[in-house]
């Protein structure tokens, strides 16, 4: 069987309870909601976790709700499932709606969260696997070792992430309240992510992630686009986010967001710059694709060939563009 | 440090050395629950860190719900809590209490299987059947849940359960075949099974 180490389990009331169990019980508390990603992640022995603070008890970190305005507020507790459900988060946000039930299973999604899907651990083919496979090519950098083993060359760690909501959450402006010891922050979601496999959150450890704030739409479009290899189960190999604001037939604004290329979230800024101004038609969102491609740099960690993953930029940015225009 | 903190190198060495009489804070303390399962109450005594799938099979000895990756890859071990399929292998069984568990154990009643149970039996959809369990209780919440669900609804709702055999379309049919018997539609007899046995064997002279 693959067990669970053992552990002090602590079931928080409120979230200010939560954050002073995690305070006072230090590094090797952690916080679980779902468990989806946390207890594989606990059983191949990736994490040490001595104390777990459970999410279980609190209810107020459960539920969406739209403003009248369109501006939405979705507890981090809140299923992925319970999304998938919301029909008004379908007709009003198709694309975080598309991201989120292209995560993993049904079953899957009626444990996990769309806070735990924000702060999903980085992932690569050396350092999710289970502790004899990990013993055997003598750990990664990640993990105990001090090798990369995708580009041992390289002081750093690679593994990437690979969270479906993240880059939509990104495109839409979406802002994440974080509870910590020293009161309640908002920052852009964007700002979580460091590009670092390691340390790939700036999130401080004893701070709770609460709710998602996403702006009014503000005529902003979207779409999202991911890759893998089956239907189900698969995390994004590449997960594509285009948003765009348009101003008659030409676009105002627009984002683009690639995500499952490093070890973090990619804002693909030249080819956001290249479209503004124009009308979305097959050229520009070629073009576009083809600027995207430079910076986006995914190392052979993951599911498919690297080449072939890089390649793939091209498409479903030039698709992801198309899509949003027409959304 | 913002990420969980790294696992040492050799735990597996370390706890083999470790003293057996260990520091009296450090030492887990079972945890006594009632979890109700299949309709029962059961009070029991587990360490806080066993999952549900565990707590199951070895101290209730419900060893039908089937343990397969134990990683949520493969769905074998999924179970329904409060109306919804969960895979018992990432669920801590002391976050169970208060809770309806339904595990395979519980599908049949005393008029016989479950007709998602026989509709798989009927129509051979289990080869090896180390994930019927699972299909079982991912499809029994599924048609409880939505009672006509169309191919694509079941070929989508069950996604999360993995079959190495039977190339998955007699489960499909089967899901169909129970969801027909539970609306009270009559079904096509299957060549070989005698639909007035309650296991649908054939009686044979000797
Ligand atoms: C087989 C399989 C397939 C998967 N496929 C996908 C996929 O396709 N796409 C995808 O994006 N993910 C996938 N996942 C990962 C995971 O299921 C989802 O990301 C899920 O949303 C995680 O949510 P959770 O509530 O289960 O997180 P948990 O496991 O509970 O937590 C994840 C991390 O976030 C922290 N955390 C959680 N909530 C909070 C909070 N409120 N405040 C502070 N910290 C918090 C935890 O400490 C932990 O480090 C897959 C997992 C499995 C097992
Ligand atoms: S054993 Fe639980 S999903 Fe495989
Ligand atoms: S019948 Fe063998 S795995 Fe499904």
């Amino acid at each position: 069987m693959m067990r669970l180490p053992v552990f002090r389990y602590l079931a928080p009331k409120s979230s200010a309870e939560a954050v002073r169990m995690l305070s006072t019980e230090g590094p090797t508390a952690a916080v679980v909601a779902g468990g989806t990603d946390l207890y594989p992640n606990m059983k191949r022995r990736q994490v040490s976790v001595r104390t777990l603070v459970s999410l279980r008890r609190l209810a107020a970190l459960r539920g969406a709700q739209a403003g009248p305005d369109g501006a939405w507020r979705i507890g981090a507790g809140t299923s992925l499932m319970a999304l998938e459900r919301d029909r008004r988060l379908a007709a009003e946000r198709p694309a975080l709606h598309a991201a989120v039930k292209s995560i993993s299973t049904p079953v899957l999604r009626t444990m996990g969260t769309i806070g735990g899907n924000v702060l999903l651990d980085t992932r690569c083919n050396y350092y999710d696997q289970n502790f004899e496979w990990r013993r055997a090519v003598n750990h990664c950098l990640k993990c105990t070792g001090d090798t990369c083993w995708t580009a041992p060359g390289s002081d750093r760690c690679w593994a990437v992430n690979s969270s479906d909501s993240v880059p939509v959450l990104i495109a839409m402006g979406a802002v994440a309240r974080l509870e910590g010891p020293a009161g309640v922050r908002e920052v852009p979601v964007e700002s979580l992510y460091r590009d670092d496999g390691i340390a790939w959150l700036t999130k401080a450890k004893d701070e709770l992630l609460t709710e998602l704030v996403l702006p009014p739409p503000d005529g902003w479009r979207s779409h999202y686009g991911k890759l893998r290899r089956r239907g189900t189960f698969d995390f994004p190999v590449l997960g594509v986010a285009t948003a765009l604001r348009l101003d008659g037939d030409r676009v105002a604004e627009a984002r683009i967001v690639l995500n499952g290329v490093g070890s973090a979230p990619l804002r693909a800024k030249e080819a956001e710059a290249f479209v503004v101004g124009k009308r979305v038609d097959a050229e520009t969102a070629k073009q576009a694709g083809e600027l995207a491609f430079k910076p986006a740099k995914p190392l052979d960690n993951t599911d498919f060939e690297n080449a072939w993953r890089k390649k793939m930029v091209k498409v479903y940015v030039r698709d992801g563009l198309l899509a949003a225009a027409r959304a | 440090m913002t990420e969980p903190a790294r696992e040492s190198a050799s735990p597996a060495k370390k706890k083999a050395r470790a003293p057996r009489k260990a520091k009296a804070p450090a030492r887990p303390r079972k945890v006594t629950t009632t979890l109700r399962v299949n309709g029962e109450d059961h009070e029991v005594a587990f360490l806080p860190h066993k999952t549900l799938l565990e707590v199951l099979r070895e101290d209730l000895g419900l060893t039908g719900t089937k343990h397969g990756c134990e990683l949520g890859e493969c769905g074998t071990c999924t179970v329904v809590v409060d109306g919804e399929p969960m895979l018992s292998c990432l669920l801590l069984a002391v976050e169970c209490d208060g809770r309806e568990i339904t595990t395979v154990e519980g599908l049949s009643t005393a008029q016989g299987p479950h007709p998602l149970q026989r509709a798989f039996a009927d129509l051979n959809a289990a080869q090896c059947g180390y994930c019927t369990p699972g299909f079982l209780c991912a499809s029994k919440a599924l048609l409880d849940r939505d009672p006509s669900p169309s191919r694509d609804t079941i070929r989508e709702e069950l996604a999360g359960n993995l079959c190495r055999c039977t190339g998955y379309g007699k489960i499909y049919e089967a899901v169909e075949r129970a969801a027909a018997v539970m609306r009270g539609e009559p079904v096509p007899p299957v060549p070989g099974i005698d639909p007035a046995s309650p296991t649908g064997e054939v009686a044979r002279g000797c």
